[in-house]
């Protein structure tokens, strides 16, 4: 099982936001991303994603037993800032469509109930999403992570707008994932304490001049 | 995949969905007509068809654009288009859900509103019938506009803009088979084929050409 970014470049628009990223992950290793405002961090995690075509290079995601050319993104999830909840539905309602659509209904995934649980947030399964504080949205979507299995999980800037405990209650949910076996990409501003962990320090367009264009 | 037809039907029933929205429009219209024409019932009875054809279309167009928008607002469009369904297939029910929450709902308003134009039965009849084949259609012709549309701010009007004249054949042969129903001379089987025809060309097309557009709005 392994990840394998090979010499990634992007753009947004006419700017050259990042170029020749190469790095490659087997299962267990995480990769953290730094960097400051600006720096290319969510745009590279959104071309790992397949939401952005590169510019040049690409991502090629092996696993023992699964289909080849296999895309990479099939065996993500992704996080974003936005929680991909609906605020009309209960949050009951929202976890129980990703689970099914994500199309894990096997056994030894955990169920909806217990992923509310695991992030701390048990008893808040009927109200609407809507209607909950934002770090409560942010735990509940942190929770999708859990009730369908992804080997990779790209998360960018998971732990904003969330108190300390519910901080330490993430990167022990990120470790665990990492034991089993999992990758983790993140982008951070905070020190997060993964295990194995690859630091990528994004320097931004002021470290990539136009001299291929 | 079911599964997300209901969650879309759920949320076209809930607050803020719209299902709602689109029939009232169309009573609107409809109903603000025989103010405008006058109490002549021939007359209300001989354009009845064409207005309530007309009334559907613009209700359909209005609640076009938050097919994919709501969805690319929240984040989930990017979860949407990481999975391995086939893009084309995930559309499809998208319409479907879409059609169910906003198309259906004008078909079964539309006798009602056949009364106040002082339409036969034959010609409710026919009209409902027209409907329920051609209103998919503008659903599946409509789902490529959302999806062109869906990184513009406000891109409603475009959507409608951009949809109108794929839509328009379908209010062509919709408007005349309902009235060969009535006028004895045409025939109603062939408008009403091609519309068939119509729709199910656009069941292929349209949400091959939403899958492609998607795709391609980077952001």
């Amino acid at each position: 099982m392994r990840l394998t970014a090979e010499n990634l470049s992007a753009r947004r628009g006419e700017d050259l936001i990042f170029k020749d990223i190469s790095f490659s992950l087997e299962g267990g290793q995480s990769l953290v991303l730094t960097g400051k405002n600006g720096s290319g961090k969510s745009t590279l995690l959104r071309t790992v994603a397949g939401l952005l075509r590169p510019e040049s290079g690409r991502v090629i995601w092996e696993q023992e037993g699964s289909e080849a050319g296999m895309r990479a993104a099939e065996a993500c999830h992704y996080l974003g800032h936005r929680n991909a909840m609906k605020p009309d539905l209960t949050v009951q309602e929202n976890l129980n469509f990703w689970k099914v659509f994500c199309g894990n209904d096997e056994p030894g995934i955990a169920a909806v109930a217990e992923a509310a649980w695991e992030v701390g947030l048990p008893d808040l399964l009927h109200l609407p999403f809507g209607y909950l504080s934002a770090g409560q949205q942010r735990r509940i979507a942190f929770a999708k992570l859990l009730v369908a299995d992804r080997r990779i999980w790209i998360l960018d800037e998971p732990t904003v707008a969330l108190d300390t405990g519910a901080e330490e209650v993430l990167i022990q949910l990120m470790n665990r994932h990492l034991v089993m076996g999992g990758i983790v990409i993140t982008a951070t501003h905070q020190p997060l304490a993964l295990e194995n962990a690859q630091e990528l320090r994004m320097t931004g367009f002021a470290g990539v001049m136009e001299e291929m264009w | 995949m079911t599964a997300l037809l209901l969650r879309d039907l759920k949320l076209s029933v809930r607050a803020g969905g719209g299902a709602l929205i689109g029939v009232l429009f169309f009573m609107t219209v409809v109903a603000v007509i025989p103010f405008g024409v006058g109490p002549d019932l021939n007359l209300l009875s001989r354009i009845g068809p064409a207005i309530v054809w007309i009334g559907a279309l613009l209700s359909a167009l209005l609640g076009l654009d938050r097919m994919f928008q709501t969805d690319r607002e929240d984040g989930s469009l990017d979860l949407i288009l990481m999975q391995e369904h086939p893009l084309a297939l995930t559309v499809l029910i998208k319409c479907l859900a879409h059609w169910l929450g906003n198309g259906l709902p004008l078909v079964i308003a539309s006798p009602l509103l056949g009364l106040f134009m002082n339409m036969s039965e034959v010609a409710i009849g026919a009209t409902m019938l027209t409907l329920l084949v051609g209103t998919p259609a503008l659903t599946f012709i409509g789902a490529v506009g959302a999806a062109v549309a869906v990184a513009l701010p406000r891109g409603g009007l475009l959507v409608s803009i951009l949809v109108l004249p794929l839509a328009i054949p379908v209010l062509i042969f919709g408007v005349s088979a309902s009235y060969a129903a009535v006028e004895d001379p045409a025939p109603f089987m062939p408008p009403f084929l091609i519309l068939v025809a119509i729709t199910m060309f656009f069941a292929v097309i349209g949400p091959i050409g939403a899958a492609l557009a998607l795709r391609n709005t980077a952001d």
